[in-house]
């Protein structure tokens, strides 16, 4: 079932388009690698898919089941947060808040739901903890934890391994390969690591010179990844 | 000393003055814990000085309650400012900068201008450092203020949840649906109240003190977004008591007393805080 179908973007800011002519589809369950060059517009499609930055021309729908606002996303980690008074739980609970509209209070369902996250990403006993004593991983888990509550069908995940050292960041990955096979959600991720992309990925849209949509099989024997990995292996 | 409290406390206006001390004090940490954590400090001190220019304007335009002008003045001011906060040609603090100098020059200037008052220094000092207004209040401006302070106080509960997820991630909350202009538009509004209100007790210089102080004073010792509210708001109402009636049993000036023992309790709180983490 399709989930999110792109067609024909133009993207950018203040008149200046910064993606052109860009078409693609996410279905229910893909593992969607973004990667390209800085700059090529990766955060600018993400802002554009979350529903933040209305598109220059052509359409983003979302497919049945789904629409704006019913996204769960990892954002890259803002200043802000580094050295934020919360402990693990309020953060948890706060990805129920787009959902919530009004009622001022957390049901019983949504703290079971919360909890049931954080145990399917290792952090069950966590919930006293404030965010700021934990370490890089821990943090990125408890926003992938508060991301699942906000929605369980599609992750949109921005670098999240940026500034994670290696053993951390296999494990992220293996926790984001997880909840992609074993729960079925859809992972749509920004990657400047070519080579984990391409390991782990069902799909890679590329964009900025050269755009290539389709699955890792075809991105593999396509002239664009021959580019790539000659140069280096990082895009 | 209780006997010499007892007795100022038979006067009315000395237990206005402590009621809207204390609910402003309220007030005030209430939101200063989201406006430290977004950033924000400096937009007290920024509105405050907008305020005192709108002062300034409604005592030239001879304008009998200045409430009534300078209230939705500095509510313009706030959505203003934190509608900049994202998308702007001026950067936020520079912003805030701008206005809040420029206003305090355009206000004195007007009241050098155009003040009919012979002790104009008198004038602006009081306004400034809040020197003895908090003492010749009105009922009708307590009664106003005790309206607006349960106001913000319903609104911070009510939205409790939503300000947390605006304040940790914005952008986080705008993709999972959440009107996070809207909730920023409310944050303003409330503290623009607040400043206003808030001008009375402090004076609009150390308005800031009242929003900064407990909120940081609090963060040093707890750790979750709940427990540094609460405490916010006790450290701050346990301040503006104690600064209050110090000021009246010593004669010192109401405003400055209270930021004294914000600073102190920082201090107080700071140490407890490094204790702790031993």
């Amino acid at each position: 079932m399709l989930q999110l179908i792109c067609h024909n973007l133009t993207l950018g800011y203040d008149g200046q388009s910064v993606v052109r002519g860009l078409s693609f589809t996410v279905s229910e369950g893909d593992y969607l690698c973004i990667v390209g060059e800085n700059g090529s517009g990766k955060s600018t499609l993400m802002k554009a898919v979350l529903g933040l930055l209305p598109p220059m021309e052509g359409t983003i729908a979302y497919g049945e089941g789904l629409s704006r606002g019913q996204i769960g996303y990892l954002p890259q980690q803002t200043l802000v947060q580094k050295d934020f008074p919360a402990s693990v739980w309020e953060i948890v609970l706060s990805g129920f808040e787009g959902r919530r509209k009004f009622r001022p209070f957390h049901t019983a369902e949504e703290k079971a739901a919360a909890r049931k996250n954080l145990e399917r990403l290792g952090l069950a006993g966590f919930e006293k903890r404030c965010y700021r004593d934990l370490s890089g991983g821990q943090q990125q888990r408890v926003l992938l934890a508060r991301a699942l509550c906000a929605t369980e069908k599609i992750l949109v995940l921005d670098e999240p391994v940026t500034g994670l050292d290696p053993v951390v960041t296999a494990e992220l990955y293996e926790l984001i390969s997880d909840l992609n096979q074993k729960y079925g959600v859809t992972i749509v991720m920004i990657s400047h690591d070519l080579e984990a992309a391409v390991g782990r990925a069902s799909h890679i849209l590329h964009i900025g010179e050269d755009i290539f949509f389709g699955s890792r099989q075809a991105f593999l024997q396509s002239p664009c990844s021959r580019r790539l990995f000659r140069e280096g292996g990082r895009a | 000393m209780i006997t010499t409290l007892a007795a100022y406390f038979q006067y009315p206006f000395v237990r206005y003055a402590f009621l809207v001390g204390i609910l402003i004090a309220l007030c005030s940490a209430l939101m200063g814990v989201t406006l430290v954590l977004k950033r924000f400090s400096f937009i007290g001190d920024g509105l405050s000085h907008v305020a005192f220019g709108a002062i300034a304007v409604a005592s030239v335009l001879d304008i009998g309650n200045e409430m009534l002008f300078v209230l939705p003045v500095t509510v313009l001011c706030a959505i203003l400012l934190l509608r900049t906060g994202q998308s702007a040609k001026i950067k936020g603090d520079a912003a805030i900068a701008m206005l809040s100098v420029g206003a305090l020059a355009v206000g004195y200037l007007l009241m050098h201008l155009f003040s009919t008052s012979s002790n104009l220094a008198g004038d602006v000092c009081s306004t400034l450092f809040g020197s003895t207004s908090i003492l010749t209040l009105t009922k009708t401006e307590v009664t106003l203020c005790v309206v607006l302070s349960a106001a913000v106080v319903g609104l911070f509960i009510l939205f409790y949840h939503k300000i947390f997820a605006v304040t940790f991630d914005e952008t986080f909350a705008r993709a999972t649906g959440i009107q996070a202009g809207a909730y920023n538009l409310i944050i303003a509004v409330i503290i623009a109240v607040i400043i206003v209100l808030a001008m009375n007790l402090v004076g609009s210089l150390l308005i800031s003190a009242l929003v900064v102080f407990p909120a940081l004073s609090a963060m040093r010792i707890f750790r979750s977004f709940l427990s540094v509210t609460v405490w916010a708001a006790v450290i701050s109402v346990v301040c503006a008591a104690s600064g209050i009636l110090i000021s009246i049993l010593s004669g010192t000036p109401v405003g400055s007393t209270i930021v004294a023992v914000n600073i102190l309790a920082f201090g107080l709180c700071s140490l407890l805080g490094r204790l702790a983490r031993r």
